[in-house]
Parts: structure tokens; C-alpha cells; sequence
């Protein structure tokens, strides 16, 4: 169906795509995977048109074809679902999925033929959506299908999906392959970019894998597994489960009681009457669908939420810290890895060097002598972070936008690191992060648990949360409706606390 | 007496809203496409000195409309070209052209006519004093109809919102954009040429005297609609056709003093882009050019 040959792309220096040669067989599902920044988006982006090969050529349906413009992907019968949906918010589902193939004349527009044929494409892949609703107010399972029926409307052949899944809760991945496997009955080919070998092995007939801008390996996925697979992809051996010993848990070091957080844009979303604690040299996990009050628990603990907007206490070594601003917070040692990094973790135009003093940029030891900041002390200490975190590249005059998401995610893990904290608070720790970071990621966060650090976890990848926790809270409603010991549980009865499930039933 | 005072007062409305209609319209396809188009007041000049300098030779209005509408396309290409092609900042853009729309009228009319203020007088028989009134009203429903019922209207839409997406869909970004500035510097000219060839009868230096910046605050005013501007204009219309009939006017004996009476439009246009009159919410894509990565 698809076939790249010896594609090569280049951004400036960075060699992106290496005579990538990838074959895609029409009527199955293929992976591509490998690790952010290996090349698979660009390889994709090349084949949909959004970027031109610098060398190679582009095969369909056994022709040499030239695609310079998505419009030329489009006329050959591919279509491509980007991993950050490209829909116009303020425009109703129907006008995002005509736009550029609108029906009817040049003079009208029949949206009322566009909704039939809709609703048609909606039955035959059971992708239910309704088609005069704004875009804006659609969760992200929707959106996506909508850009699914985007894809079908212009009566693609070859789907290319960029990460589908990294949006997407638990139950909306299962539906979403349920989706994926009647495409393929329907005979429709399918390309999926992802990382997460998991579902790799649960979805796809075929796997090319991708390093560092090459093809590596093009497998049968009932001829490999997860091992092989990350062996590839990272090139060395990778350690797939988390080794830890049992906690010593010490004193209690945070302590919140009956929290609540009132949103202001209203509705449901909030926090509502928590209380736990979290002791020095333990990891509590929360476990739970995104968006059920996980983001205000954090922020109302880092202090990033109004003190007006929260009820109940937070205790802090015994200190009541609940009317206490951010920057107090952090002197006393509470460190925060936000689950946004773009939004609260960095400064992307900054430099590496800079970043790495946010949070202590007022004082010792980015300013010591004079009222200046000591541009050379926070060199030496940013190299040092680039070092014992394994930043990549070693550059600290590098803007943080030039890094990888995982590279990103280091840099900001050294500095929070560094503060050095008596609680860390982190949130998606391993978001759009690589496998080989993530082992690295989940190393450094038990290695501070041993050293008597107390770590609230907040994640949404369920294997995540369970594997480093020592003892799992579930979130649902804005509520802690269970506690259970992560060791003691399966997936699946967590997964039924976190959708509402009462803990009598798991039991 | 009272009842002749209205009826002019509608008409003086109806006539001084639509060099701002025009205008405003124009700028709406421009910034529905994502393209500031402060440059309104300049493209005005370029219609009002073009309109009134080729009427004079040629003796006919409508072949001075014609070029005013090309002289405003082809200012407005400027723009075109240096926000789509070049990426220029859109506002800097803009300002450029209006000053440099203050010179040219009068460098080409010192050239030409030896005068570097204003253009000969035309013939009464020679100016078109309604028919761009009737094409500025005609043009409120046909642009609602262009933009919302027509696949143009979706595509420009999408592209002042999300290019990206526009992009990914299969339409060609910067193709809309070009028409889209175009079609402004069009109607931007058919405003200026009613100013010369319509309500007076030569060019003026900087005879627009800021019309084009009351059509931008009227299209903001408007929320980027053409039913809404077009009432946001009437009322910009009316408060200049209300500070006219107030020249002269006696308050317990005493004139008002000119000047007071001829802010009042200016000071309207502050208060509403101060924002005093709701929050408007603009185009997304609104200033940013696209950069596709290649």
C-alpha cells in the first residue's frame, strides 16, 4: 500500500530521517515505535506531505509518487490523525470535517449533505459523534473521532495515526482499538506511531522500529516481544519493571486534612474534602481518570491555588502551611514536577542554564556575592545537573525548546532534585518521555524515597503508579474513594475504583 | 422643520457610515483570514487620490472606481506580500503603509497636477454619489453569505482560526490569505473612491482623516461580523452625522466650540477599543503568520 524508500530528511544538523525505508501492507495495522525524537513523526509528516524528503522517494500502490502537499496525500487516499489534533475549535464538528472537500458547489455549501454522509461513515465505523456540535465542547476521545471521520470523509485508504493513544483514558483506548481492528475488517490500512509497546503487541500485524533517525528492525508482532522490542528501540538492554526494596517509611511529613478546592469555572471538577498523610521515604500514589481533581490536589499542595478558593488544612512537618504562598513553600523544601512542563516546568526560549535556577534564582546559589546573579556558579552547577541527569545535549546554552520531551522532563527532575526536598510533588513524571528515560526517571525517584524523601505521585499510566507506590490512593469525583496496597491489588480492580466502582465490589 | 431635521440626519447617517462600511468590511475578510489589516487608511488614500486623479482624464466615474479598486489591491499587495511572503509583523506592515499613503497622493499629484494637496474639481455629472452606498449595503448580506454559507467562507474561517489545521485539511494557507488581503484592499479602494468621487468632488491631502482606524474599531466593535459591523458603522455614522447638525448649535447662549463637536466620533472609537463595549474575541490565528516547517 505504502512503501517509503531510503527516505532522508535533515533540520538544519539534525539528520531527522537516515534512508529510512519503511513497507506497509495494505489491509493491516502497522506499528511504527521508537523512542521521541527517532524520527517516526518526520518519516510520517514526509509520507502526508507536511514536509519534503530531502532524498528518497514515496511508493503507492506500487507507483513512485510525488507528495508535496497534504492535499497530494489526500487525492492518493492517505489521510493522518496528528498527535495534537488539528481541528478549528469554534467551528462545528461537520464544517472541520468538509473543510477543504466541502460538497456542493463552489457557491453553496450543503452542510446538510455533509451531515447524511457523516452520519453514514459514523454507522459504518461506529464512530458516534454529533455533527452540529462545536468542536470546543467535545472531550478528546471525540475529537478524535472526529479527526477520524476527517480522515474517512475524504475516503482515505491509509490511516496514519502520530501517538493516537496519548490522550486518551484507559476505556478510551480500549474503544479506540475496538475502533482500529473494524477498520482493518473494513479494509482499511493503518499506521500507528507510538512508544508504548504494550499496545503495540495489542494492536498491530507488523512493527518497524525506529533509533536515532534509522530503521532498525521491521518484525512480525507475533514473532517478538516487549524485551525485544525495547532492545531495539533503546539499543541496550532495558529494565521493563521497576526494582524496588520495601519502604521505610519514617515520620509523617505532609499532612492534609479535609481538603477542597472549589474550581471557578464550576461544574463537577474540583477537589473535594481529602485528607492523608505522606511520610518521609515512602511514595504515595494516585491513581485515577485524568481530570477527576488530581491537577487541584497538586496545585493546592505546591501553591498554586488561591487560598480562597480552598478549604481544610495542609500541614507540612507539623507547620500549617495551608495560607502560605508558593515561593515559602519551597524554601521549606516542598519541590514540584508539574504534569504540564510547557505551562509550569520551563521557560522554552531560556536556556538550559537558566532554567535550571527557576525556583532559586533570588538566592543562594544563583545569586551569592552581589546582586547579580552569579552567571558562572550557575554554569558549573547547570553542567553538573546535565551530567548527573543525563541531559541530552550536554549543551546549557541550549534553549529548553531545542530539547526532547524526555530530555525536558530530566532538566526540570535535576532542578526540583536539587533543591534539595523533604516532599516532592510529581505529576506525570514519564508524560511523552521515552523508555530508556523512563527507566532512568523511575530509578531517580525511588533512589530520593531511600534517602528519606517523602513523594506524593500523581500519574495517569496505571502501570506507573502501581509499580513505584507504596501505598495507592484512588481519586474519582474529586474524592480519595480507596486506599489499597498497590502489591495487593490488580489493574483491574484499581481500574474499576478509579471509574466509580465501590471498593465492596472489588472485594 | 423637526421632521426635515431627521429625515437628513438618516440620510447624513446612511452616507457618512460607508466609506466605513466599506472599509470595514474589507478588513473583515482580512482578519477572518488572520490578517491584521491596520493599513485600511491607507488603502482609503490609495482608492480616494486613484478614483479622483483617473476620473479627471478620463471624464467617468466608473473607470475611476475601477482604478481606485486596483490601486487599493495593489497597495494592499504590499502588505500581502510582506505579512504572507515575508512574515513581516503585521501592525509594522500596516503603519508603513499608511505613512507611506500620506506621501505618494501627494507626490503624484505635485507630478501631475502641480499641486501637491488635492486633485482638480470634478464635474457634478461626473461623481457617483450613491451607487457605493448601495454597494457597501449589498455587501453585508453577501459577505454573512460568503463566510458562512459558502466553502471560500469556511476555509478562510478556518485559516484566521487554525491554520494548522486548515493546512492539514488541504487547503492552501497562504493561497486564502493573498485572496483574503486582496479582497480588503478591494473594498478599502471602493471606500476611498466614494470619499473623493462620491461625497466631495476632488482628493484631498489625507482626506480619510482616520476613517480607516474607526472601520478597524467598528470591525472590532462588530465582533468580526458583517451584520454587527455594519450597525457598529451606522452608529460611528450617526456620531458624525450628529456632530455636524451640532455646528452652530447654541447651549444657554453659547456656541460649542467646533473642536468639542468634531472629537466626538474619535473619542466613541477610544471608548470602544478600550473595551468599555464587551469582550470581543478575536480570530485565533489573528497577527501570527503561518511558518510550516519544511
Amino acid at each position: 500500500m505504502l512503501e517509503l524508500r531510503e527516505i532522508t530528511k535533515r533540520f538544519g544538523d539534525v539528520l531527522a530521517n537516515d534512508r529510512v525505508s519503511v513497507v506497509v501492507e495494505p489491509g493491516t495495522i502497522h506499528a511504527i515505535v521508537g523512542e521521541n525524537g527517532a524520527g517516526k513523526s518526520t518519516a510520517m509528516r514526509i509520507a502526508y506531505g507536511f514536509y519534503t524528503a530531502d532524498g528518497g522517494e514515496i511508493v503507492v500502490d506500487g507507483e513512485v509518487r510525488k507528495i508535496a502537499t497534504p492535499h497530494d496525500a489526500i487525492a492518493l487516499g492517505i489521510g493522518m490523525v496528528h498527535q495534537h489534533f488539528m481541528l478549528v475549535d469554534t467551528m462545528t464538528v461537520a464544517e472541520n470535517i468538509v473543510l477543504g472537500a466541502e460538497p456542493g458547489s463552489a457557491a453553496t455549501l450543503d452542510l446538510q449533505k455533509a451531515a447524511r454522509e457523516i452520519g453514514a461513515l459514523s454507522d459504518e465505523f461506529k464512530l458516534s459523534v454529533d455533527p452540529e456540535a462545536m468542536v470546543e465542547n467535545l472531550s478528546v476521545g471525540q475529537q478524535q473521532r472526529v479527526e477520524l471521520l476527517k480522515a474517512l470523509y475524504r475516503h482515505a485508504r491509509l490511516l496514519i495515526l502520530d501517538e493516537p493513544t496519548a490522550v486518551l483514558t484507559p476505556q478510551e483506548v480500549e474503544e479506540f482499538f475496538i475502533i482500529l481492528r473494524r477498520m482493518r475488517e473494513q479494509g482499511k490500512t493503518v499506521v500507528i506511531i507510538t512508544h508504548k509497546l504494550s499496545e503495540v503487541l495489542a494492536i498491530s500485524d507488523e512493527v518497524t522500529v525506529m533509533r536515532d533517525g534509522r530503521v532498525v528492525g521491521r518484525v512480525k508482532t507475533s514473532e517478538t516481544n516487549a524485551a525485544e522490542l525495547a532492545r531495539m528501540m533503546v539499543g541496550r538492554d532495558v529494565l521493563l519493571r521497576v526494582e524496588k526494596p520495601d519502604a521505610r517509611a519514617g515520620r509523617t511529613v505532609l499532612s492534609v486534612k479535609r481538603l477542597t478546592v472549589v474550581v471557578r469555572s464550576g461544574g463537577e471538577r474540583g477537589l473535594r474534602d481529602v485528607s492523608f498523610d505522606v511520610r518521609a521515604g515512602e511514595i504515595v500514589g494516585i491513581a485515577g481518570v485524568e481530570g477527576n481533581g488530581q491537577t487541584e490536589l497538586v496545585e493546592a499542595l505546591a501553591g498554586l491555588v488561591h487560598a480562597s478558593q480552598t478549604s481544610g488544612a495542609i500541614e507540612f512537618e507539623g507547620r500549617d502551611i495551608t495560607r502560605t504562598d508558593a515561593r515559602t513553600r519551597h524554601e521549606l523544601g516542598i519541590a514540584h514536577i508539574p504534569e504540564d512542563r510547557h505551562r509550569r516546568g520551563l521557560l522554552l526560549d531560556f536556556d538550559l542554564s537558566e532554567n535550571s535556577i527557576l525556583g532559586v534564582h533570588y538566592r543562594e546559589p544563583a545569586v551569592s556575592r552581589s546582586p547579580m546573579l552569579d552567571t558562572a556558579a550557575i554554569r558549573v552547577r547547570a553542567l553538573e545537573l546535565i551530567k548527573d541527569f543525563d541531559v541530552r545535549p550536554a549543551n546549557p546554552d541550549l534553549p529548553a525548546r531545542a530539547l526532547s520531551g524526555g530530555n525536558q522532563q530530566k532538566l526540570i527532575i535535576g532542578r526540583e532534585f536539587g533543591l534539595p526536598p523533604k516532599l516532592l510533588l510529581v505529576s506525570q513524571p514519564t508524560r511523552g518521555v521515552d523508555i530508556g528515560a523512563i527507566e532512568f526517571i523511575h530509578r531517580k525517584l525511588v533512589g530520593l524515597r531511600d534517602e528519606g524523601c517523602a513523594i506524593l505521585l500523581v500519574s495517569a499510566e496505571l502501570e506507573e503508579v502501581t509499580a513505584l507506590s507504596d501505598r495507592l490512593l484512588v481519586i474519582h469525583h474529586g474524592r480519595i474513594v480507596a486506599e489499597v496496597d498497590p502489591k495487593q491489588t490488580t489493574n483491574e480492580e484499581i481500574g474499576l475504583l478509579m471509574t466509580g466502582g465501590s471498593k465492596a465490589n472489588v472485594e | 422643520m423637526n421632521e426635515i431635521f431627521k429625515l437628513s440626519l438618516i440620510f447624513s447617517t446612511i452616507r457618512l457610515s460607508t466609506p466605513l462600511l466599506l472599509a470595514a468590511l474589507g478588513g473583515l475578510y482580512s482578519e477572518r483570514a488572520g490578517v491584521i489589516n491596520i493599513a485600511l487608511e491607507g488603502l482609503m488614500l490609495a482608492g480616494a487620490f486613484t478614483a479622483a486623479a483617473v476620473t479627471h482624464y478620463a471624464g467617468n466615474p466608473w473607470i475611476g472606481l475601477l482604478a481606485g479598486i486596483l490601486a487599493g489591491m495593489a497597495v494592499a499587495s504590499i502588505h500581502a506580500v510582506a505579512c504572507i511572503r515575508y512574515k513581516a509583523d503585521q501592525v509594522v506592515s500596516g503603519t508603513a503603509i499608511n505613512i507611506l499613503m500620506i506621501g505618494v497622493p501627494a507626490l503624484l499629484s505635485g507630478a501631475f497636477f502641480l499641486s501637491s494637496g488635492s486633485t482638480p474639481q470634478i464635474p457634478k455629472d461626473n461623481l457617483i454619489p450613491w451607487t457605493p452606498v448601495v454597494i457597501a449595503f449589498l455587501l453585508v448580506p453577501l459577505t454573512w453569505y460568503v463566510l458562512y454559507r459558502t466553502p471560500f467562507g469556511l476555509r478562510l474561517r478556518a485559516v484566521g482560526e487554525n491554520p494548522g489545521a486548515a493546512d492539514a485539511a488541504g487547503v492552501s494557507v497562504n493561497g486564502m490569505r493573498y485572496a483574503a488581503v486582496l479582497l480588503s484592499g478591494a473594498l478599502a479602494g471602493i471606500g476611498g473612491a466614494y470619499l473623493s468621487i462620491g461625497q466631495s468632488s476632488l482628493f484631498t491631502r489625507n482626506m480619510t482623516s482616520g476613517r480607516g482606524f474607526i472601520a478597524l474599531a467598528a470591525l472590532i466593535f462588530g465582533k468580526w461580523r458583517p451584520v454587527q459591523t455594519m450597525l457598529a458603522c451606522l452608529l460611528f455614522g450617526f456620531t458624525e452625522a450628529i456632530s455636524i447638525q451640532l455646528q452652530g448649535v447654541k447651549v444657554g447662549g453659547e456656541e460649542i466650540p467646533n473642536q468639542f463637536i468634531q472629537i466626538i466620533p474619535y473619542v466613541l472609537t477610544i471608548v470602544v477599543l478600550a473595551g468599555f463595549i464587551g469582550q470581543a474575541r478575536a480570530p485565533r490565528a489573528l497577527g501570527m503568520p503561518y511558518q510550516k516547517e519544511r
